[in-house]
This record gives C-alpha cells, structure tokens and sequence, in this order.
C-alpha cells in the first residue's frame, strides 16, 4: 500500500556522499533543526538520496551519516518485502515523532555500522510530523511495519544514537557474516 | 584496534561481584588491550574468553595469579592469526528443543558439518528437563538446503527433539 505524500519539489541532481562509519563523532552527534526552506537543506536532500541510491541495500539515510549535522533523513523501502504501508522516496526535515506503538524485536544492520547487527524492539505503528524540502507545510505520516522501523532508524541518528545504543541484551549484537 | 600478538584469556569459576573489573584492570595496567570477548553465566558459574593483544602474555598471567585464589581458573594461551572465514556461505539460524538426554549437541552438528557448514555461534540451555539450543551456522552457497533440512529432522527425531533452520534474517537500513 502507497500512501501519497505531496510530491517532493523538483530537486537537482544531488552529489554522491562518503558514509561515516562508526565511532565518527558526528554519529554520535545530535543533528539540529534547520529551515526546510532554505537552499542548503534542499541541497542537502538531494546529496542525501544520490547516496542513498548508490548504496546496495540502502533505504534511508540520516543527514549526520554524511557529516552534516542537519534534522533531515531520506527513505525510500518501497522495494523491501516486509513493506506494508509505503510513502514511496521522500525526505522528512526536522521529523518529530507523536505516536509510537505497538513494539516489535527485529535484527537491524547499517552502512555506518557494517561489521554487526543488533537486535532491536521498535514501534511497528509510527505517526510523526515534520517538512519536505523546500515547503513550509508539514505533513504527518502515518506507517506501520518496516516503513515505522526505518523512520525510527533514521530518527536515532538524528538524536546521534545507533542500533547498538538500543539492542535488547547483551547477546543482541552479532558479528555481521558478510559471506554473501 | 589490533595491535601486535593475540591472546586468549579464559576464565571460569564462582561467579561475584568485581571479576570483569579485576582482570580488565589487570590487563590495562600491563598496556593490553582488550579485543573481542564473550562472557556469560552457565549454571551460575562465571565464563569468560577474552582475545587481548599489546602486552606480554607472561606478564599477564603472573599478574592474574592473585586472583586464583578467589575461586577461578583462569588460562592464558597464545593464538595463532585468525584464519580467513573461508569460502563464500548464507547464514542460517538453527533452533533445537526438546527432552534433555545425551547426545543431542553431537547428533545436530554433526550434520552441519557434514554439509561443510561452519558454527559461528552456539547457545546451549537446560531448564528442568527441556534442553534448548540455538546456533547460527554458515553453509556453502551451493548447499541444498532441503537436504540438509531432512537430515537434520532425521538426526532430530532419532534423539527426540525438533529442530528448524531458517535463514538470518536481517533488516540493513
């Protein structure tokens, strides 16, 4: 299921980032709120989904994973299988989130923590707030299911927190086998 | 951060308060440094294996002397490079319970290994008389993962337990 969002403004082809990797400071880092209007957070949304698009496996992207310390994740699980509710490839600016529930465990891996997965409990049914790029209307999504897990990855690394700040116990991280 | 010799460290004994605190504290007085390790409880006792590079092992172990006396084991052993993790695989998990008796560990693993599968991670339980143990296992790529499911049925029923694989399963985002 797709649930619209108005469409994203016309963004320019943004540039192709280096992802941070653990422990980097900025990962570590809480990103601050920015003006959705302003040109460098329409820029910066475009850098975020040129990188994010070249990055197998990739579906989201927090601003501070390519160094900028900036309110501002892309997202985009519309081709993941455990997708229900889907927005499509969009970019949220100073995401705020109002209801969380319904938690679920899964094993979560990231590009900026690629030697391990951890198991993580979040909320599989998500409304949060914030702005596209370049707009001044906020718009609420509502989501569920690995959609609600993503936003809520993404959302951590704006508070400057990893998987690894959340996994459920001390047997919950695990060496990622990267045999494939 | 590696830095020179690796080490294992185990220790094994009555479990209190303090142990990891005395023996990391040990190590970093010497300038070692503390690379992987792997701690738990098993019925109560204290085990812990740690992998320590930057110090002088000999060093170590006299320096860990003191803490014999408290009720532990412990052991200090050179290691050879870690090999490579060999040739390319999937990860499955694999879930096994049932009734405790004798031989149910061998009985499973040994069909993995069979299947040139490679056990990175293993937890054994027992609780009253259920016996549980989960492992992650790493098979070849071309493996037949059919095959291997009716052979570990095979091995699982004949020692009265049910086992399942399943593939890893890993959201990356």
């Amino acid at each position: 299921m797709t649930d619209l969002l108005p469409d994203l403004p016309k963004l320019h082809v943004g540039r192709q980032r280096d992802v941070l990797r653990a422990p980097h400071a900025a990962l570590a880092t809480t990103c601050i709120e920015v003006d959705p209007h302003s040109d460098d957070t329409v820029a910066l949304a475009a850098d975020l989904l040129a990188t994010m698009d070249v990055s197998p496996g990739c579906v989201g992207l927090a601003a501070n994973q390519i160094g900028v310390s900036a309110r501002v994740f892309c997202l985009d699980v519309s081709a993941h299988p455990k997708a229900r509710t889907c927005h499509g490839r969009f970019v949220l600016v100073n995401p705020v989130i109002e209801v969380a529930t319904r938690k679920e465990r899964a094993r979560e891996g990231c590009m900026s923590v690629p030697d391990f997965t951890g198991d993580v409990r979040r909320a599989s049914r998500l409304e949060i707030r914030g702005y596209l790029p370049g707009t001044a209307e906020p718009v609420l999504i509502k989501t569920d299911a690995f959609e609600a897990r993503a936003i809520q990855h993404e959302v951590d690394h704006l508070d400057g927190l990893l998987f690894v700040d959340r996994v459920v116990d001390a047997r919950a991280l695990h060496p990622r086998q990267t045999y494939l | 951060m590696s830095n020179g010799d690796s080490y294992a460290i185990t220790v094994v004994g009555h479990d209190r308060p303090g142990i990891i605190a005395d023996v990391t504290g040990a190590i970093a007085d010497l300038g070692g440094n503390l690379e992987d390790s792997s701690m738990t409880l098993l019925r109560g006792h204290f085990a812990w294996t740690l992998v320590v590079t930057g110090s002088d092992p000999v060093e170590i172990e006299h320096r860990l002397e003191s803490l014999r006396h408290n009720g532990l084991r412990i052991s200090v052993i050179a290691l050879p490079e870690a090999p490579s993790h060999g040739d390319a695989g999937a990860v499955y998990v694999m879930s096994v319970h049932g009734g405790d008796r004798p031989g149910i560990v061998s009985a499973l693993t040994k069909v993995i290994a069979e299947a040139g599968g490679n056990i990175v991670d293993l937890t054994t339980r027992l609780s009253g008389d259920l016996y549980v143990l989960v492992a992650e296992v790493v098979l070849p790529a071309d493996t037949d993962i059919a095959v291997v499911e009716r052979n570990l049925s095979e091995a699982a029923t004949a020692v009265g337990v049910g086992v399942t694989l399943r593939p890893e399963d890993i959201d990356l985002l």
